[in-house]
Order: C-alpha cells, then structure tokens, then sequence
C-alpha cells in the first residue's frame, strides 16, 4: 500500500531508514517540508497524517504506508491560498521562511485539536472549551522554533484565522 | 535651524516646482553640504507604508527552494567525520568499512583530499571570509575538538550516515587549552578588529573613579552562543569542467566565491555562488570547512554533493559568539554626571582566526564623561574558531554596560531613565565627530510615557502578584551605521516597462528584496510590481555583505549610482527628438514610468518611448556605489530605548518575560511591517540571551556538550510576549534614504533591560548570563 | 542509522514471535527511538512495530482505567475520565514535548524513554557507562545541572526524563507485560530501576518482553490532583524538577497522599517518605516542609545540580499547598 501524499500514492521506501521527512525531501522532490534539526526539537518538519501533526523527521516512512499526509505543498487550492497561509502573509508571520512551512501546518493541526477541545498545559480548567487566549496559541505553538522571532506575527496569523475564518480552516 | 530641518529645506528646494510623486536623482556624495537623499522628503510614496514580503507567496507554499533543496542529477550525499579530541593528531584513521559499506561512493580524508589552499583568513583582504587560516583536510592535525576529519560519498543520505558512523579514528593528543583559566594563565594579548587596537584612553579614568563619589566597579560574563538559525548549513556543489558551481546559504556570495577560487586556485569567475534564499544566518551563514571539503569531494567523486549538516555538525564546524568577562566601573559626580568609565576584559577566540569580540564599541559612543579607558584583550582557546553573530559586540557589550549604569543609578538613588538622559553626549564622546542624526533621548522619552515607565516601583522586591514579584528594567542599545565599500548595482530597464535591478546582496528574512523593490520603483518612478529584483548570485556585480546592518544602505547607495547612470544613458538616447533634449541629470526626476524636467513636468517622455525611438528593447546601467565617505565626517549609530517588564516566580525562580517595548531611533524607516519584525526578531533573541541561551563547552575536553535545538535553549513561543515597537522616523540627513540599519540593534540593550528587571523584581543582580533560575533560587 | 528490518505486528503474540531471537526493539511513535538510533545510540537489526497493538483506552470493572500500550500521548491526555479523575496525569503529559510529539508517541514508548544526558548521546567523544557499560562518566564532573539528586551511583547520575510517568508513578498504576513466559503486570514503580552498577539497564523487563497496557486503580481521591513542572524555558523543555501529587484531605488532616518527583533520579521517583511524613496531619504548611524535607533527606548534589535539593523542596511545598487550598 502507497502513501497518499497531497492526494497522490507515492511507494513505500525499500530502505526502512528513510523518514518520511526525506521521503518528502529527496524522492518525491517535495522540499517545502523543513529539516531544521533532524532531532524532534524545532518542528520544522510538521506535516498532518490524517489531519493531525507530526513530526516527519521522527517517522520512518515505512511506518505512514496507507496513511494521507499532508504537506505544506498541498495547502493551497484551487481557489488560492490556504487562509493561514494568506494570513502569515498578512500578518508577517514569518522573516527568513524556513521554519514557515512547519508552523503552518502545525497551526493547521493545532487548529483541529482546539476545535476537537483537547485542552493544554497552561488550560486552568482540563474540562471547559479551550479558550483562543494569546497564551493557549503561544503554548499550541511551542512545539515550532523561530529564530528570527517572527512570533507576534505568527500568533497573530493563526488568533485572525481562527476567530474569523475559522470555518474555513 | 537643526541639522534635520535643514536637511529637509534642502530636499523641499529640490523638489519645488515638481509634482508631488516627482523624484529628483539621487546626490551622488555624502559630505559636508551635500544634498540629501531626496527620498527622504518624498512623505507619500511607498516608503513608510506596509508592504508585505513579496517573497511571501512562494515562503508560505513552501516553494522558495533553499541550497540543500537544489536538484541535481546522479546527486551524491555527504556525512561528515568529526575529531573527538581538541588538539593533536590523527593516530590511525581505518575507513575501509565505510568504504566497503553499500552504497559509499567515496571516503575523503587529508590522505586522498586533493590538494587546496587554506582559505584566507576574514578581513586578511576585503574580499577574504575564510573561518580561519588553517588548511582544510590537508594534514594530519587536529585543531578542535569536532574538526572534520573525513568526508562519506553515498547514493543516500541514509548510506552516507551510516558509513560515516564506521570510520574508526584513534589520535596522538596534544596538550591544548580548552579552559579559560588555563588560557587566562597562558596571557592575554591586546584585541585588534578590523585592524584596528581594541583600546581607547581618554584622560586617568582610574584616578577619575577612585575620586568620584559614586562609582560602581563589577565583574560581568557572558558565555558561547551559537546563531542556530533554523535552516541548517548546507549547500549542493558541483563541478561544470573546471567551473565550480555552488548553491549555498550565504550571507557574502562575492567574497565567499573570490575566497574559494583562492583555496582551489581558480580565477573568480570559475567559482559560482548561488544564494537566492537564505533561512537565517545572523552571521553565521558563510564560508567554513564544509563547502570546501563538499566541493573538493565532488571534484574527486565528478559528481554533484549535497551537504546537509547536520544540527549536531553545525555545532562542530561553525562557530559561535564567544564568552566574555568584561569589567565595568563608573565614577559620577553627585550630581550624576559621569567623569569615568571604565569598560575591559577579555574575549575568548582561537590562534587561528580574529575576531575579538568587541564589547566595547557600544561604550565608545554611549555616554559622556570626562575620562574613559576601554579595551578588549583576547584569551587564546582550541576550539572552532569563534565568529560574528547579531550585533557582534554590542550585543553583549551593552549588556554589562547598561546593567552598569542601573547598578549605578540606584546607587545614587536616581531615576535609570534620567541618569542616562543627563550623560547624553552633545558629540561623539570618544572620536569628537558630530552625530549624524542622534535622537535618544525622544526614544527614551517617548519610550517612558508609553511603556508606563512611571509607575515602576524603585525599591526592589516590593511588587507582588500571588506567587510572583514583578520588576521594570529599562536599557539603551546601540548599533553603528555602516555602508561597506564594494557594493555596486545594474538595472535593466525595459521597453515595456519594467526594470530588474540586480544586486549581489542577501535575503535571510530581513525584507531586503522587498525594501529593495520598494525604494527601487520610488527612484525609477514604476510601480513596485513592474520591478524585478534579483540578488543572492556571485555573477552579480559588486559585492555587499549581508552583515554589520549595513546591506539597506549599501544597496541604496548602489541603486543610486545605477539609476544615475540609467538616467545619463537615457537622456543621451532621447537625443534632439526628445522633449528632454539638452537636459542633464540634475535636471531631471522620474514619474510615472518617464522622465520629467523637474520645474516644468511638462516637458517629459517615458522610458518605453525612449527606448523605442532608440529601437533598443532595453538598456542596462551597472554602477559601484560612491566611498562611504559620510562615515568619516560624522557619528553615525543606531539607537534604541529598551523598556521591559518580567515576573519571577517566588517559589521557583522561573523568570517571565510580560511586556516589552522598544523605542527606536534608527533613522527613516523604509517598510514599517519588515522592520517591526526585525526589531521584534532582535529583541527576541535578546530574550533568549537574557534568560537561557548559553553554548555548553566541556572544559576538559574543548567539546560542545549542547549540540542540539533540545539543549541549547531558544525562546519558544510562550516565552516571548507581544512586542511593542515604536521608532522616531527622523531621517538621517546623511544615508541613503535617511536609514540606518536595524538588523543588530534590536538585540543590543534587551539582556540589560531584563537583568535590570529581575533585579528590579528581586534585589538580585545576575551579573553573569544567562539568568536561569538556578541563579536566582 | 544502522540497517535494520522492519515489521508491523498484527497482535501481541506475533510482536513476541517477531522479537524472538534478534537484536530488535519495538518500535512505537518512534519519538526516543528514532533519534537515538540516528545518534547510533541505540542500533537494532530489526524493528518491530506495534503501534498497531491496542491503544484503546477502557474503564475497568473496578472503576479504574485500562490503557492500551499503544495509545498515543494526545489520546490520553484528551481521554474525558483522564481529565476528570486524574489531572495531574492529563497535566503531566501536556507538560511534555509538543504537541506533534504528543501525537506521535505512544503510552508505552513514552514509558522506555532514555535520559537526555549529553554523554549518553555523544556516541563520538564521550564516556557513558549507560551507553557502553565501564566505559566511564563523563557527567560525573561536567555538564551534570539536570542529573540526579537522588538514588544515583557513581557508575550514572542520569535523570528519567519523561513527564507523564511522574504521574503514574505517583497513581500507583500497573504495566501489563508479554514475554516468553507468559504475560504478568507489575507496579509501575518497579519498572524502572536505579542506576546502581548497570545503568546500561533502564528498566527491570526480561528480553524481548512487551509492555501492552497500563492500568491505574480507581484512586478516587486523585480527581484533585495536580502536575507542576519546572524548567528552563515556559514549555517544549525537559523538566529540572516536577511534582505530581494528589492529596486526600480529611477535616483539615491529611488522611491519604500521592506524591512522585520529576527530574530528580534514575526513574519516576515515588515518594513515599513524604507521604508518609504527611499520614494524619494537619495540611499546613510546616506539615508539608517536613515532609519535603523528609523525602529530600538523602539527596546529594553534583557539582552544577545543588539548586535541586532546594528546588524541588519548594515545589513540593508549593504544590501541596496549593492542592490544600483548594480542598478547604
């Protein structure tokens, strides 16, 4: 069974090494995925399987065959961009671009996992509606380096989407 | 009249009599009775407005392709061998299983490297950027303790990794240096930058201390940093005959390709630097081991390499900011006004490079007093060689300065903000130049009435809410203008409208290709969309440096020798047929997609008309920028006003950072939406120094033991608060545009202002970063 | 990365067949694992994953909760009678990581989490007797601000790292294993092990066993719980010192408690003297000092990590104090 990348199969490596990250990067010519640190510590390399975030470096591609991955690739449709990727453009979300790629799809997914009430650590209550606090983003996001210290904006882009665009996210 | 406002009448006689949005060329000179920029009283063009990244669509589609993105076909993958010692030599280096591992195309040691010489040392010529004047895999010795020792071809990167994990190496160790005791106790040397001695005298400073009565003498430390941009070090290298061509991220694409033509014995225009995107640099994107060691493996190999360090690698191979130990002592009279101050200590670097971090230089222009002594002495270590990184210098200069003068200010029971506004220079303290354009003390004020600077509570320790005591703490950063020589600019300009201008600059998430566009379509009169700007290339001419902030201003004052040039080219090719004939440049100004006579708009014809009866689809004008000769006849700096607001918890100690505001004076400001967030970014990573950045170096081994985005800690998004910014807009009459740069200065004051916080939160100096809570507790 | 196979495992049993007989590990999120073997820290031949075994997370008869090895670190910390019943557990993994990490790794890898120290990672330049046993440590007189003050040896003074097994060590719950002899549970707190003169060995696990559920007892009075955490930066950082804690207080005396620290040993550390110090007592403040003093008694400090001792005696304090305030 292939994985479904941005809706199309891509085979599963013969090598069990390759992560999906390299997959992503160096056979299917899909380099918007970021390799920041190969390490799980800066999340450059969040794509969504199955709608949820993940870090692509610290999966081994064998382990996704089946699975739909989304990629900062395949965001944009045929109406335009993905409202979070116009908003960080709005809201000069980003500086150099290179973690980018990964705080949007991470946003995307953090998006999902408010919506579905999963609470956090900096919630006050685990079991109300999870409040869009400056605070509650900030800690969603913490997953993704900045180092130019594009944050504000960042935090800006998603809190725009989704307090007035959220259904379309 | 000020300076300002006389600079200002200036511009307005030049433009009277024009249309509004009608720009006069640019003077071409910037000394005493020049004219300035006339940009800088253009109020309603596109400088000053908004304008989002045009490099944003592609960025946030993920489709800007970085170096190690580059395709090339039959690609090889390198993995780099690291020493695990400081100082010797390789013993035994057994690469027969990695050779014999599948898929290895190729192992590279010093035995079968070919041979190369080492790069030139940086600052050796104007155009040398070698990390240090060792040779790079040509011999048996190790000088630091992850210095590559071999290189792995493989079909993957997969094939690569795993090899390189099986070449053994044992070594012969030397004694070497890696603690800074043992380097203290082998002796500090004076501190040369940029050719220049690290050490200034005015007058008995220590004499001036002893007698003032106030003073305050303390020791502050400030360790490795690394820059840790996101985007890894990396670049895809091959040979085309006896062309090397390279896609790198690199903050110096000329002089990185004129100094690796020296290694390989090429002539420059053998050696091609691509650079389009940049993920981040902050002085750290430039050359080191790895691209040379890529390209001579892919001359070997005859295939294309792609070297991707690894984060682990980036650790090893390029190097950081270094630590410091920096005295401060300041004598004031009782009435505040300071008679001495007293700034030296010593910086850590390597016998093979230079680059002394100059903590000082921001003290050379902060304050007046009546007597200074300032000096920087260098320590010697085996370790990579250390290098610049935001605000090299300033960033922890400032930091001892400026929690000095809080120290001090509460020692005589003064106001911080007051006590720095009343040794305000009416000069350069240090040089006597005039300041080009100095309006600290509005940043500070207007700084203090926003921030609420008023309601801090002076006696430490006494503001509680629930488990945390808060504290104010304010700082002033400063950073100098420079405009490097070097920079030249062509602009293409076409029968259809539209122009490309071509720098050999670099865009890292500055907003230098969208800047470059905007002031670009203001000089040549087109909208910004008929404007292509090109950049990141080595084929370009000219050389700028995306460092010291100054690539704003060298780029501006190229595209204004170039427009010049473009405009002395059109008119001679409008000739007699044209409205403009017998006009010179002076006379003339651009609008609209045509030049106009600048007293009578009426007299006027478009480029594309020009270029018409010319026959011709286009016409290029490449031209060096002018001497940066305004550097010689003022001051010129960068200024901020740093006010902040933290928490530190009583119980644990942890510090939160819960308001910052930064108040800039860094003359105009050309896109208020990029530059924001480079302040912002400044500031951030200021935070980041402030509270828990800190390289981990083992002293017994010259090993960095943090190599890692886990270990070595950035703010994450929860540690930084909604920045406020805030700036004075005051053209500088004296740069191009009336900027100055703003890449650096936003770092510089901030891990003052929130060590003056904590103390301010606590009663507790930190006199040594960063501040964790262990230090605190 | 060394080579290796890869399997998927339909069940526990052929995970157990898959295993037999190689030098394979089983592979969860891949979260610890995939970095340590990139680092060539850890290099199996063959991995087994089972990701596909039970995540299922089921209320058991006794009112406790039964959680499948396999359940990703989200699906816990979100999972309603996690959130309601035991706070400080749906606390402690929301402290951990980041939110990508969480939805990777699983409950059980989670558990098999090795130390972050530095020398154990350093495969090129350092000694680490976790990593190649007798080879020495290097952590003993160097990098050592987030290592052990307590049940260490001088072979390691490594720390456990994660979060969300602080809790479970402090909510007295049950690993259910596989192995060749068939399956058994045991507590929680005796899966990990200290250091001693194999700190090569992280847990008391025979070869090639399975962990394939974790269970917590009904607890009741741990619905009043709490997890804090203290570190270098305000998240995505490993804990310096945490506290998981639940109290069961009882006309003003403390008449049950659960405390586990973070950060501060070889494994999840259960503390029992402090609980036994605050058995009966008045939840005051004094009650709690003594009793953070009694389970910090022993502690030893290293050459950077002496702001431990004072550290988690603080936060335990704190802690407590703050789940008193809100049962009165």
């Amino acid at each position: 069974m292939p994985l479904i990348i941005n809706g199309s199969p891509a085979p599963v490596p013969h090598d069990p090494r390759v992560s999906l990250l390299d997959l992503l990067r160096e056979s299917l010519h899909l380099p918007g995925t970021k390799k920041g640190c190969d390490q799980g510590a800066c999340g450059a390399c969040t794509v969504l399987v199955d709608g949820e975030r993940i870090l692509s470096c610290l999966a081994l591609a064998v382990q996704y065959e089946g699975r739909e991955i989304t990629t900062v690739e395949g965001l944009a449709g045929e109406n335009g961009l993905h409202p979070m990727q116009e908003a960080f453009i709005v809201h000069d979300g980003f500086q150099c671009g290179y973690c980018t790629p990964g705080q949007i799809c991470s946003a995307i997914g953090m998006a999902a996992e408010v919506r579905r009430g999963v609470p956090s650590h900096v919630s006050a209550d685990l079991t109300a509606d999870v409040a869009l606090t400056r605070e509650e983003l900030q800690e969603r996001m913490s997953g993704n380096l900045c180092r130019c210290g594009a944050h504000n904006g960042i935090i800006d882009a998603i809190r725009d989407v989704l307090e007035t665009r959220e259904t379309a996210v | 009249m000020s300076i300002i406002d006389s600079a200002k009448s200036a511009a307005q006689t030049l433009v009277q009599g024009a249309m509004s949005k009608l720009v006069p060329l640019a003077p071409d000179s910037w000394i005493p009775g020049g004219v300035p920029d006339p940009l800088i009283a253009r109020k309603h063009g596109l400088i000053g407005t908004p304008v989002s990244r045009l490099d944003g669509p592609l960025k946030v589609q993920g489709r800007a392709r970085f170096s190690a993105e580059v395709d090339a076909a039959d690609i090889a993958y390198a993995a780099l061998v690291h020493a695990a010692v400081p100082r010797g030599r390789i013993a035994t280096l057994d690469t027969a299983a990695a050779r014999a591992a599948p898929g290895v195309i190729l192992v590279m040691t010093h035995e079968n490297a070919p041979r190369m010489n080492a790069p030139a040392l940086f600052g050796s010529s104007p155009t040398a950027v070698g990390p240090a004047d060792l040779p790079v895999m040509q011999d048996d010795r190790i000088h630091w303790n992850g210095q590559p020792i071999a290189i792995v071809l493989a079909e993957t990167q997969e094939q690569a990794d795993h090899a390189r994990s099986l070449v053994v190496a044992t070594y012969s160790i030397e004694p070497s240096i890696t603690s800074l005791k043992a380097a203290k106790d082998a002796g500090p040397k004076p501190g040369l930058f940029m050719g220049e001695p690290l050490l200034t005298q005015i007058g008995d400073a220590e004499a001036f201390l002893s007698a003032a009565p106030y003073k305050i003498d303390h020791l502050y430390r400030t360790p490795r940093h690394n820059h840790n941009p996101i985007e890894l070090h990396g670049a895809t290298i091959w040979w085309d005959g006896d062309t090397l061509v390279i896609h790198d991220a690199t903050q110096m694409v000329t002089a990185q390709g004129l100094t690796i033509a020296g290694v390989f014995d090429l002539k420059p225009e053998q050696v091609h630097i691509l650079s389009p995107y940049v993920g981040g640099g902050f002085g750290s994107k430039g050359l080191w081991v790895h691209q040379i060691i890529g390209a001579a493996a892919a001359k070997l190999a005859g295939r294309p390499v792609r070297i991707a360090l690894s984060r682990e690698g980036v650790y090893r191979i390029v190097g950081g900011r270094t630590l410091t130990e920096q005295r401060v002592a300041i004598g004031a009279q009782a009435d505040g006004c300071f008679t001495s101050i007293i700034h030296s200590g010593i910086a850590a670097m390597t016998p093979h490079n230079n680059m002394p971090e100059p903590f000082i230089l921001g003290t050379k222009v902060g304050y007046g007093a009546d007597s200074f002594k300032l000096s920087v002495e260098t320590v010697e270590m085996d370790m990579v060689a250390n290098t610049f990184m935001r605000a090299p210098g300033e960033a922890v200069g400032t930091f001892a300065l400026e929690c000095a003068i809080d120290e001090l200010a509460a020692e005589i029971g003064m106001d911080p903000v007051d006590l720095r506004i009343l040794n305000e220079p009416v000069k350069d303290p240090i040089s006597g130049l005039p300041f080009s354009s100095r309006h600290i003390v509005e940043a500070w004020r207007r700084g203090a009435e926003r921030f609420g600077w008023s309601e801090r509570i002076t006696t430490p320790g006494t503001r509680r809410e629930g488990e945390w005591l808060i504290g104010m703490g304010c700082a002033t950063g400063t950073y100098p203008y420079y405009r490097m020589p070097g920079a030249a600019a062509r602009i293409t300009l076409t029968r259809n409208g539209t122009a490309t201008v071509e720098i050999a600059a670099h865009e890292m998430g500055m907003g230098t290709s969208t800047t470059t566009a905007i002031v670009a379509a203001e000089r040549l009169g087109l909208p910004m969309d008929k404007i292509d700007v090109r950049y990141g290339d080595s084929t370009i001419p000219g050389a700028i440096m995306a460092g010291g902030s100054q690539q704003t201003a060298a780029i501006g004052g190229a595209v204004i020798a170039a427009h010049n040039a473009l405009v002395a080219q059109l008119l001679k090719m409008a000739g007699n047929d044209s409205p403009l004939a017998g006009l010179t440049s002076a006379e003339v100004g651009s609008e609209d997609g045509a030049l106009v006579k600048l007293d009578d708009p009426t007299r006027r014809e478009s480029y594309a008309s020009i270029l018409n009866r010319a026959q011709m689809d286009s016409i290029v004008a490449s031209e060096e920028a002018s001497q940066p000769l305004e550097m010689m006849h003022w001051s010129m700096h960068s200024h901020s006003a740093i006010f902040c607001e933290i928490a530190v918890n009583s119980i644990t100690a942890e510090t939160r950072v819960r308001r910052i505001l930064g108040s800039f004076d860094c003359g105009r400001i050309l896109n208020p939406k990029t530059a924001r967030s480079q302040f912002r970014g400044g500031m951030i990573m200021g935070l980041g120094m402030a509270l828990m950045e800190e390289t981990q170096f083992d002293e017994r081994n010259g090993r960095i033991m943090n190599p890692s985005l886990s270990e070595y800690h950035i703010p994450v998004h929860l540690d930084v608060p909604d920045i406020d910014v805030i700036w004075t807009d005051i053209a500088d009459p004296h740069t191009p545009m009336g900027a100055h740069g703003i890449g650096e200065i936003g770092i510089t004051g901030t891990a003052a202002a929130v060590a003056n916080a904590v103390y301010n939160a606590t009663g507790k100096r930190v006199r040594d970063l960063p501040i964790t809570l262990d230090k605190l507790l | 990365m060394n080579p290796f196979s890869y399997v998927r495992a339909v069940d526990s049993a052929d995970a157990l067949r898959q295993r037999a007989g190689h030098a394979a590990a089983y592979l969860g999120g891949g979260t610890n694992l995939v970095d340590l073997m990139r680092e060539t820290v850890a290099r199996p031949e063959k991995l087994v994953d089972v990701t596909g075994l039970s995540s299922a997370i089921t209320q058991s008869d006794d009112g406790g909760l039964l959680i499948g090895a396999a359940a990703r670190n989200t699906a816990l910390a979100e999972h309603r009678v996690v959130r309601t019943r035991y706070p400080m557990l749906a606390r402690a993994i929301l402290a951990g990581a980041s939110g990508q990490i969480r939805n990777m790794a699983t409950v059980g890898g989670n558990l098999l989490q090795r130390t972050r120290c530095a020398y154990f990672y350093d495969t090129d330049g350092s000694h680490c007797n976790k990593r190649r046993p007798a080879s020495g440590c290097d952590a003993l007189e160097g990098f050592n601000r987030n290592h052990a003050i307590l049940g260490a040896s001088p072979a390691c003074v490594a720390t456990h790292p994660s979060d969300m097994c602080v809790a479970l060590a402090a909510l007295d719950a049950t690993v259910h294993v596989e192995g060749k002899g068939g399956a058994r549970t045991l507590p929680f707190i005796d899966l990990h092990r200290l250091p001693g003169d194999h700190p090569d060995i992280d847990t008391t696990l025979e070869q090639g066993e399975l962990i394939t559920a974790i269970a917590l007892p009904p607890l009741t009075f741990a619905s009043r719980s709490n997890y804090r955490k203290v570190r270098d930066r305000s998240s995505y950082a490993f804990a310096l010192i945490s506290v998981a804690a639940a109290l069961k207080i009882e006309g003003g005396h403390i008449s049950d408690a659960r405390i586990a620290l973070g950060g501060v040993a070889h494994k999840p550390w259960r503390a029992f003297k402090a609980e036994a110090a605050l058995q009966g007592h008045e939840a005051t403040e004094p009650v709690f000092r003594a009793a953070a003093m009694a389970e910090l008694a022993d502690a030893q400090s290293l050459s950077r990590n002496g702001f431990k001792i004072e550290l988690a005696t603080r936060t335990l304090i704190a802690t407590l104090a703050d789940l008193a305030g809100g049962a009165s």
